[in-house]
């Protein structure tokens, strides 16, 4: 099977005084749905931001859908994150933009026509129960609807790889069914790899997935 | 109305640069007029002793426009009580010949003397006389009123300056959290400023349009042609075509810069 992601002897630190990820080696399938946990302040987060270009690696190799992101230019970094979408804890929603606008984000950015941006912000909508609110603003919504934006936006331009940091941390059951609905949809139906880094595995998950635990800086997989 | 509030104090601090640039301009225009004025009814006289050929004093300086000869009649009427027609003649014929010097534009003490001094080397010419005193307080009185509206708008710029790095603290601010939500989703960062740089066209061509609006007023206003006549002089007040694009143009640059400098300074937010 393809490999989405490869990381040898990965380095990941804010500064040069202290190391939060130590020289890690894993690998994730594509297509896969992958569960990273850990303590607070583990090093979970940072490892997520690795793998969107956020932060730099230290030491070592990584590698995210075929671009080694050690040195990446902001030309291949942009476009390896057109194909990958991102769920933020705090949603990361536009404010001055209203759900059906943030949703099409990332169809405005691959260069999607009105249409087919319209047809596919539409058919988000009905999935994540708020086509009454489409024409709203993020602060007119609560916690649970914001992420849900955040969520149809991610998946809008079915990216191949889906990275959601604690998605469902501050919501209600709802709205947390909900959310896990659209991420296994998405590994199921369009065949994305998604990885999402939690405090805790829902217990209901009739998926196959992987366990991924850090502690200590190092990371193993939880057979 | 927030977004109304962030808009205006842009557009204040460009038509308050605007103003000051063209004021600057008005008074810029005000004292050539009046120089060009002065220069009219202002003239050097030459004494020499033997007569002088106007293409040779013109040679002298390009200042020089043209040289007059002032006739002796007024002088020999008024000596000419008990002295018969032959003395008036030998005296006529004595008498220095004066001369009236034009010049191009109203001149500065330096251009005057160095005018003199060019004159002076043509070995028939005794005296040139500057009128120097009054004009060097005409001049000077001139180059003070220049100085302080120099000052004046150099000053409203200072501020100005110092208003539009604030605008572009708050513009950062505002403007940062979007750019970095598009960032993270691979918008380049034309895409990602594009909404700034739409704001700072629209905030420019605003602040043009107002000022275009107050001084389009301010030159149809007769009290201003009023108070220019009364000494004797005619500005262009506002030049529709020439003085619109010049502001216009700043306000654009200003802007613009500042919306770059926005878009260097920002830092993706993770």
């Amino acid at each position: 099977m393809d490999k989405v992601i490869v990381a040898e002897n990965l380095s990941l630190s804010y500064s040069k005084d202290e190391t939060i990820i130590n020289k890690v080696n894993f690998s994730i399938d594509s297509g896969s749905f992958v569960f990273i946990t850990g303590a607070s302040g583990s090093g979970k987060s940072t490892l997520l931001k690795s793998l969107y270009g956020a932060l730099k690696p230290q030491e070592g190799s990584l590698i995210v859908a075929g671009v080694e992101l050690k040195g990446v230019n902001k030309s291949k970094l942009n476009l390896l994150r057109k194909h990958t979408g991102i769920v933020f804890q705090d949603y990361k929603l536009v404010k001055e933009w209203t759900v059906e606008k943030n949703i099409s984000l990332p169809l405005i950015i691959g260069g999607y026509d009105k249409t087919r941006t319209q047809e596919q912000v539409e058919k988000l909508l009905k999935h994540i129960r708020l086509k009454h609110q489409s024409g709203k603003y993020p602060k007119e919504l609560s916690g649970g609807e914001q992420q849900r934006v955040a969520m149809a936006r991610a998946l809008s331009h079915n990216p191949i790889l889906i990275l959601a940091d604690e998605p469902t941390g501050n919501l209600d059951d709802y709205s947390s069914d909900l959310i896990w609905n659209l991420l296994v949809g998405a590994n199921t139906d369009l065949d994305s790899t998604v990885i999402v880094v939690t405090h805790h595995i829902p217990e209901n998950m009739n998926i196959d997935y992987k366990h991924f635990h850090i502690e200590y800086g190092s990371i193993h997989e939880v057979v | 109305m927030k977004s109304f509030r962030n808009h205006l104090s842009l557009v204040v601090a460009l038509l308050s640069i605007l103003f000051s640039l063209q004021t600057f301009i008005i008074v810029d225009r005000s004292i050539n007029a009046y120089k060009q004025n002065l220069a009219q009814n202002y003239s050097l006289v030459v004494v020499s002793q033997k007569n002088l050929k106007e293409k040779d004093i013109i040679k002298k300086s390009p200042l020089i426009v043209s040289l007059e000869s002032l006739s002796p009649d007024g002088v020999i009427k008024r000596l000419n009580a008990g002295i018969d027609k032959n003395s008036i003649s030998i005296l006529k014929l004595s008498l220095p010949k004066f001369y009236k010097l034009k010049l191009k534009t109203y001149p500065s003490p330096s251009e005057i003397d160095k005018i003199t001094k060019a004159l002076l080397k043509n070995s028939s010419i005794i005296k040139v006389e500057s009128f120097s005193k009054t004009h060097d307080t005409t001049y000077k009185l001139l180059l003070l009123f220049k100085t302080v509206i120099s000052v004046l708008a150099f000053s409203v710029g200072i501020v100005t300056i110092l208003l539009v790095s604030k605008e572009m603290k708050i513009w950062q601010l505002k403007h940062n959290e979007r750019m970095s939500i598009m960032g993270l989703f691979g918008a380049p960062t034309w895409l990602s400023s594009a909404v700034l740089f739409r704001l700072a066209i629209v905030d420019a061509l605003v602040a043009t349009v107002l000022a275009f609006l107050v001084f389009m007023y301010i030159s149809s206003t007769s009290w201003i042609s009023e108070q220019f006549s009364s000494i004797g002089i005619d500005v262009v007040v506002f030049d529709v075509l020439k003085d619109t694009s010049v502001m216009f143009g700043l306000a654009m640059a200003l802007s613009i810069l500042l919306a770059t400098l926005i878009v260097l300074s920002h830092k993706e937010e993770v």
